[in-house]
C-alpha cells in the first residue's frame, strides 16, 4: 500500500496523540464554487456571484482539480470556456496539514487561501487562513463563557 | 504471500477486520497511526515477530510511504 502518508493525505481518520490536531481538511470550506472546463465564463460568473465567492475551481467529472479561476479569469470574455482562462494546475495542500501552522505559513507569504485536495487530486475544499483565526477566537470566547 | 494493495483495498480490508501493523518507530506510531493498528517497529523485528501475526484474517503491514 501507499503508506500512512497517503492515508492521512486523503483525509481519512487516524488515531494517536496528534490525531486531534485541527487539520486544514477539517476547516476547508466545502461550498467553493466549481465548474467544468467547457463551461462558458458567463455561466461561471453567475454561479460565483450567487455564492458570494471570488474564485471558482475547474474540475473534471471525477472532481479532480484541473485549474482555478481567480479575478482575472472571472472577468474574461463571457463566451470563452473556463479552461482557456483558468490558472492550470493550481497549488493545493493535502487535508492532513496542520491548520494553525499552515495559516501562519500562508500569512508570512501574503496568501489568503489555498485549495485542498486529496493525494488523487480530488477537491476537498478551500482553506482560508482567516477561518483559523476566527475558529481560535470562537474557542477562546467559549472558554471564557464556561 | 505478500500482495501490494492501494488505499481503497485497505479500507475494505480494515472494515472486514484485517490486522493492521505499522512498522515505523514507536514515537511515530504514538503520534499518529491508522485506526486499530498495532506497532511492530521494523528495527525490532526478529524471528519471533511472526507469532504476533494473526492467522485468521488478512495482515496489512504498512510504513510511511511506498516501500
Amino acid at each position: 500500500m501507499a503508506g500512512k502518508a497517503d492515508w492521512s493525505a486523503s483525509g481519512l481518520p487516524t488515531e494517536g496523540t496528534l490525531a486531534s490536531v485541527p487539520r486544514i481538511g477539517d476547516i476547508a470550506r466545502r461550498d467553493v464554487p466549481t465548474c467544468m472546463p467547457d463551461d462558458p465564463i458567463g455561466d461561471v460568473q453567475e454561479r460565483v456571484r450567487r455564492l458570494g465567492a471570488d474564485t471558482c475551481v475547474v474540475v473534471n467529472e471525477r472532481n479532480v482539480v484541473l485549474g482555478r479561476l481567480r479575478k482575472d479569469g472571472l472577468e474574461a470574455d463571457p463566451e470563452l470556456s473556463a479552461q482557456l482562462v483558468m490558472e492550470p494546475g493550481p497549488i493545493a495542500y493535502r487535508p492532513n496539514e496542520p491548520a494553525k501552522e499552515t495559516a501562519e505559513y500562508l500569512a508570512e507569504r501574503g496568501v489568503s487561501n489555498i485549495l485542498v485536495t486529496t493525494s488523487d487530486g480530488e477537491l476537498v475544499g478551500l482553506f482560508r487562513r482567516d477561518d483559523v483565526l476566527q475558529r481560535s477566537t470562537e474557542k477562546a470566547t467559549e472558554g471564557k463563557r464556561s | 504471500m505478500p500482495t501490494a494493495i492501494d488505499r481503497n483495498d485497505l479500507r475494505e480490508l480494515a472494515r472486514s477486520g484485517a490486522q493492521l501493523i505499522e512498522v515505523l518507530p514507536r514515537q511515530e506510531y504514538d503520534d499518529e497511526h491508522l485506526p486499530g493498528a498495532i506497532n511492530m517497529p521494523l528495527t525490532r523485528m526478529d524471528g519471533e515477530s511472526g507469532a504476533e501475526f494473526r492467522r485468521d484474517v488478512p495482515v496489512v503491514v504498512y510504513c510511511q510511504d511506498y516501500q
